[in-house]
Parts: structure tokens; sequence; C-alpha cells
């Protein structure tokens, strides 16, 4: 067994107490071990010193939301028995280019204080972090009991830093590589896992490009009986799914490579008997360029589906519904406008369980294209599948009035994302303002935990939300509002606000500075080409001390212009390891 | 894509659709004739690309180059937003789902007398029939009538015929067809149901060419 730090007794009652703590410290910390929510954990802290120390010593998962809000060092000495890290580096924004490439989040620096201080870590995921292959080689090098590693959209690193996970690391149980900027230069890192190596549980790397050694795969997923995920890339072909699925019947998730090959009749058989014997996945994705030729295969293994991510695979209406009838069960869905209205109709009147759908752009910047969906897919969905809670919808056009229907349809939405696809586009109909659909949603979805706003919006929208959206956490606004007053409702009026991302709004200094109370309670805000000043961002950073203010300034920009901003609570003070381009004020 | 290796007719104008110079050749449907390019004009090729109000001109292949936003001019924020200039990180889609559609055999399907194109993934279908059933399904109104072996598209509400059209890598006109599926599918770049009222001088190609089969 791993040791753990042993706790030196401290005074056996704290100063400010009357009476001894009515629990031995043991039996506190055994109790709150039991405790897996990070907010649990946190509230538990507060309580009294007592159990701020049982709490800390009895953690072995954290969670940090923000890299740059807490450093190394202060995690080390708060938390000495920590297992598992989940670190999550830039803004949402770099996603999709708005962060400069070298602003920082780099885990170099972590991981140096980890194996000083947590020598025995099993589990690092990390979110939009820098990682390079000197990183990824140290922790292979360090951590000798490191089970789990997980990297989801991070960027710096090649395929010859994942070479050294799989050759040094001899516990490994989990490598999720995913929707990374990864250079790409060989399939070689999947062979250098020893023959010796059986304890993979989780294998997605899914996003990679480049082919794998097959044998050494199949070799690989023969050996590890524990294999419960397995997501392959493009270059495997359905003749090689078959022969994966062969050897891993037990499986959970299946990700498979392109969904297209010239297959003999023996073959077709052949694929469709393989699936016939995965009788446990419950999710499944990858799907590259399934057509109506292959598709069948897969209905043997969907009966107890939950998840269908459709999003590589650009699917007709007819396909998707012919699908989906084998799936009585789905509860999560993610696919292509392609499908459009009539694909989603048959959404609703297969799915009576669906909780998520998601519906990405096949063709995001082509404007000469009109297809994919529009509101009456969305509609047809509301009306079939009355759980739903979660949902991302791209869409070239939407009323008012259908966003008043699918809310009242779902009132229960957590997590409702709408893009109109054109900046600042009105209700297609009327020629109004967006502002009533969002309205709509505020007010009857009162579980409302995140929102992104599109189309033409003025300010009313956001005094919908200040008024109603009392649960909101997260907040993603581009190309809307009038004026300041905006900004101010919602800085006003959504007390459970954490994070808020605004890009291209006419918010300015006023608005920004209204919330000098507020940012020490959220996690983060981010605000690019709007109206702010160099004055109004200083400013702010001298009256809050505890918050971070960078700027980020484009090149040949207005001097007194700041471009992009990112503010952020802090106990780690002002980070020192910005780029020249990004200014903390 | 560019056309100025092929033998464009000097009286083609380009600004203007100029039909009398347009000579479709015709195969009867079912005889292969590879790369028999010659007599196929394109005097009304650049034009066809039409005037839908979009900016880009011509090239149904310079797709793909307006995919990566990121790597365009940041957007003036000043500019009104319904500006359709590209602009970086919008829509917010993320690189790895911009790739995920580059490998499908995507091409433009554009009806004269439509304000709109659509788009078909050639991929999805393993004959003329199923792609022009699609194409039915597409754009409702209209019922595939096989005359005479041809392959015609009537439009059942006003009456009109169309006669479905592909543009060749060559940047070439052919009329759908003509060749095998798989060799259409490699070369077809976009895709033009065009008004047979319009489709004049077709005339069914003459054995004197090349008719080697493939």
């Amino acid at each position: 067994m791993e040791s753990y730090s042993k706790r030196k007794r401290e005074c056996p009652s704290s100063p400010e107490s009357t009476q001894p703590s009515s629990f031995p410290d043991e039996v506190l910390e055994r109790v709150l071990a039991l405790l897996t929510s990070h907010k649990d954990r946190s509230s538990v802290s507060l309580v009294c010193k007592d159990w701020y120390n049982a709490e800390r010593w009895s953690r072995t998962r954290v969670f940090i939301g923000n890299c740059y809000s807490v450093s190394p060092e202060i995690l080390a000495r708060r938390f000495p028995n920590i297992r598992c890290v989940i670190l999550k580096g830039k803004p949402r924004f770099s996603d999709f280019n708005l962060v400069p490439h070298n602003w920082g989040a780099d885990i170099h620096a972590w991981l140096v204080a980890f194996a000083n201080n947590y020598p025995f870590l099993e589990e690092l995921r990390l979110k939009r972090m820098a990682v390079n292959d000197e990183s990824l080689e140290f922790l292979a090098l360090n951590f000798p009991n490191f089970k789990v590693l997980s990297l989801l959209s991070c960027d710096g690193f090649s395929t010859d830093g994942l070479a050294a996970i799989t050759t040094h690391c001899k516990n490994l149980t989990e490598l999720d590589i995913h929707e990374n900027g990864v250079e790409d230069r060989s399939g070689n890192w999947l062979s250098c896992f020893p023959e010796s190596f059986t304890s993979l549980e989780v294998l997605n790397y899914a996003n990679l490009s480049s082919e794998v050694n097959f044998d050494a795969l199949e070799r690989l997923v023969s050996r590890c009986k524990s294999l419960k995920v397995l997501k392959v890339n493009k270059s495997i072909s359905l003749e090689q799914l078959q022969r994966l699925l062969v050897r891993a019947p037990q499986l959970v998730e299946l990700g498979t490579g392109t969904f297209v090959q010239e297959l003999t009749p023996r073959q077709c058989a052949e694929l469709e008997s393989a699936f016939n014997n995965c009788k446990n996945i419950h999710t499944l994705s990858g799907l590259w360029e399934a057509t109506v030729l292959h598709l069948p295969a897969l209905y043997p293994a969907c009966s107890n589906l939950t998840f269908l991510n459709l999003s590589y695979a650009a699917l007709q209406s007819g396909e998707l519904a012919k699908l989906l009838a084998h799936c009585p069960r789905l509860q999560r869905l993610w696919v292509l406008d392609t499908v459009e209205d009539k694909g989603l109709e048959a959404v609703g009147s297969n799915c009576p369980l669906l909780e998520e759908l998601r519906v990405f752009p096949a063709d995001p910047f082509d404007e000469e294209i009109i297809h994919g969906v529009t509101e009456a897919g969305f509609l047809a969905v509301s009306f079939g599948c009355r759980r739903l809670h979660y949902v991302l919808y791209f869409c070239r056009q939407m009323t008012n009035a259908a966003v008043a229907t699918i809310v009242q349809n779902c009132p229960d939405f957590t997590h409702f994302r709408l893009c109109i696809m054109n900046p600042g586009q009105p209700d297609y109909l009327t020629n109004e303002p967006m502002d009533e659909a969002f309205g709509a949603v505020v007010r009857t979805c009162t579980k409302l935990q995140r929102l992104s706003v599109s189309g033409l919006l003025t300010d009313l929208t956001f005094e919908y939300i200040g008024n109603y959206a009392k649960n909101l956490e997260v907040l993603s606004v581009a190309f809307a509002g009038s004026s300041d007053w905006g900004m101010q409702c919602v800085l006003g009026g959504c007390s459970k606000l954490r994070k808020l991302e605004i890009r291209d709004c006419p918010f300015g200094n006023l608005a920004l500075l209204s919330g000098l109370e507020k940012y020490e309670s959220m996690r983060s805000l981010w605000m690019s080409a709007c109206k702010l000043t160099m004055s109004g961002c200083r400013r702010l950073a001298r009256e809050m001390p505890r918050l971070n203010v960078e700027v980020m300034k484009e090149d040949g920009s207005d001097d007194g212009h700041a471009d992009k901003v990112y503010v952020y609570r802090t106990v780690a003070g002002p980070r020192r390891d910005a780029p020249p381009s990004v200014l903390t004020l | 894509m560019s056309p100025e290796n092929l033998n464009q007719s000097p009286d083609s104008d380009v600004g203007s659709l100029n039909f009398e110079e347009t000579r479709l050749t015709l195969g009867l449907p079912g005889v292969e004739c590879r790369g028999c390019k010659s007599g196929v004009k394109r005097g009304f090729s650049e034009t066809v690309d039409l005037n839908l109000g979009s900016s880009s001109s011509g090239c149904g292949g310079g797709d793909d180059d307006k995919r990566s936003s990121g790597e365009n001019d940041v957007l003036d924020s000043a500019k009104p937003p319904a500006a359709k200039a590209q602009v970086v990180g919008w829509p917010p889609v993320r690189a790895s789902r911009k790739n995920a559609m580059k490998s499908c055999k995507y091409v433009k399907v554009a009806v004269d007398g439509a304000p709109y194109l659509r788009k078909v993934d050639l991929e999805m279908y393993n004959t003329y029939q199923q792609l022009l059933s699609a194409l039915e399904d597409m754009f409702s109104c209209f019922t595939i009538r096989n005359y005479l072996n041809e392959r015609k598209i009537m439009d059942q509400v006003n009456g009109v015929e169309y006669v479905p059209t592909y543009e060749d890598k060559d940047g070439d006109w052919m009329l759908i067809g003509d060749v095998p599926w798989k060799m259409f599918v490699e070369s077809c770049k976009r895709l033009r149901l065009m008004k047979s009222s319009e489709a004049i001088g077709l005339a069914p190609r003459t054995p004197s060419k090349n008719s080697s089969t493939s």
C-alpha cells in the first residue's frame, strides 16, 4: 500500500473552542473521506478549524478550475495526500483561437511540485493546459503509481510524449487523449506498451491521425481483459474493427474508426455478429463517413445505448431515423446538422428518454449553403423529448415564438446553448430582436445553470437574465447588447454567476467596474472586442488586489484600448510566467 | 481550379450567361468514355457560380480555404455584426470539428432559378439513381422522369424540366450519367440542375470520338 503522510497531532483543541471536539479526529477523517463532492468538501472545511484540518488530511482528489487561482506550493501546503488532480488552464475562448498561443497554463511547474509532494500521484486530468513532451516524459518517469492520464483540449505535445507515457507507466489504466493540438509524428506510441502490460481499462486516441501498428493494437486489446473503453482513430478500418470487437466483447464504450469499406457479404456478416456480441455498449462514437451501407451492422449493439455521438458522421435524415429506431434508451445524442429538421423529427419520435442533444454545424463557414437545422427541428425534439435538459444547437434561423414553445415543453433546462450562426440576426419571421426568446428561457427554466445567447439582442435580454436567472453559473455572450446597462443587469442580478465570457459587445468601463464587488465570488471574466480601456482595467486592478487583471494587446491597436481582458480571482498573486503580449495590471 | 487551360469560346462573355456558345456533348447513358473532353465547352462555367450574394467567386474547391477562419485577420469589432466577413473564432466551433468534414466528398448543387445552394455528399450513394432520388428529396418539388432513357428532372409545380449536369475536375460541364459512377464521384466538383430549355444544342455523342470503354 502507498504510504500516507502521517498527520502530526497539533494542539488537542483549538484555542477558539470552549470544549474539545466531540469526535476523535480519526473518526472525523474517516467520515469526511466518504465525501466526494468538491463543493461539499469546501463547505466542510469552513465549519471550524478542526474540520478544516480533518478535511485537508482526508482529501485525495482536488479540482482546480483555474490553474492561476492557486499555486502548486499553496496546494501542497494545504493538501498533503492528493492522489488525483484535475486542472483547467486557458480561458474557454482559446478553443476558438481568441487567446494568444503562448498565453501560459504550462503544466510543468505543477509536475515538479507534484513530484516533490505527491510522489504517489495516480491521476491527472488536464483541460486547456500547455503540455510539452518534456513534461510528459517527466510525468512518466517520476510517478511510479501513475494510473490515469486525461488530456482534453491541451496543446504543445507530440506523439513522442505519448510514447514516453506508454513506455514507462507500468500501472496505467487510462489514456484519454481528446481533441488536443497534438503534433502527430507517428503511431509508434502504441507499440511502446510492453508486452507484459495488461492493466489498461480506457484507451481513447480518436482524434489522432497517424496509423498505429494494428497487430500491436490487437494484441494489446487481447491481453487487457479489463478494457472497458476503446476509441480508435479514423485509420482503423471496418475489417480491423471487427477483429478488435471479437477480442473485447466486454466493451462499455466504443469509438469506431472509419465506417465505410468495401466488404464481402461474409465480412459484413462477421461485423454484424461481432456487434451482436457486444451487449454492454452504452456509448458509441467515431463512425466517420458512416453510410447507409454499413450502419445496420451496428443495430444489434444499440439496445442498451445511452450516448450516441454522431458528430463526425454526416448522416442524412433517413439514415438517422433508421438508426434511432434501434436506440430506445438513448439519453444523449450528438449529431451534425446534415440530418436536418426531418432527422430531428425522428429524434423526437424515437427517443422519449433523451436528456441531452447537441447539433453541430457541418459547414459553419460556408455562407452560400442554406441547409442544416431550423427552429422546426428544435421544436420537434421538444415535443417528443420532454426530459430534455441540455441542448447545444447551431442553426441559421430561429424565432422567439419557437423558443417560447420549446421551453414550455421542456422547462427543466439546465444548459441552454443556442448559436444562431449569423451574428446579430433577428427573429427571421418578425424581424424583431431575439430578446423574448431568452426571456422565455430564463423565466421558465428556473434550474438554468448555463446559458449561451445569440442573435440580435438588446439590453432587454440582459435585464431578463439579471431578473430571472437566479441559478445561472455560466453565461456566454457574443455580438449582443446595446449599452453598459446590459452587463450591469447581469452582474447585479445573477447571484450565482461563476463564469462570464463576452466578445464583441458594446460594454465598457462602466459595466466592468459595476462588478467590482462581484468578481471575487466568480471564477473568471473574459471580455474581448468590447469597449474597455486600459484606464478602466487599471482602476479595477487597483481597487481589487485579489484579482488578476490581464490585458492582451493586439498588434496595431490603439494604445488606450483594452482588446482582450481576462479577470480572475487568485490567492497566488500576479503570475510570473506571462508572455510579453499579456500585461498583468 | 483554373479555367485557363481550356478552349473557351472567345465569344463567351464571362459576365453573362451566354448559352448560344454552350455545346455539351452527350453520350447515351451507359456509354463509357474516359476523359472525353473534346467538344465540351464551358462557356458559362465561370458564371454558373451564381450571383447568390456570396463573396466567393466561381470555385467550389475554394471551400477548404475558408474553413480555417482562425488564420484570417481579426474582424474590426466596430463593424456591424451583419457583415458577412470571416470573424475569428465564430461560429464557436472547435478546430477538431472543423477538420472532421474535410474528407467527405461534398459538392454543391445549384438549381437554375433557386435562390440557394445545397450540398450533397457523393459518398453517400452508389448509383446515379440514388443520387437523383436524393436530389428529388432535397428539392422536393421535383420528380424524376426517365424519359427515353435520359435522366431528366421535372418540376411538377411549374412544369419546367431540368437536366442534371456536373462540373468535373478539369472544369468541363458534363451531363450526369456519362461515366461510371466511381469515376463520376472522383471527378465531380459540383452539380447543376440546368433548365432543359436552356441546355440547347445538346446532341448525342458521335461514335467518331474516342469511345474506348474504361
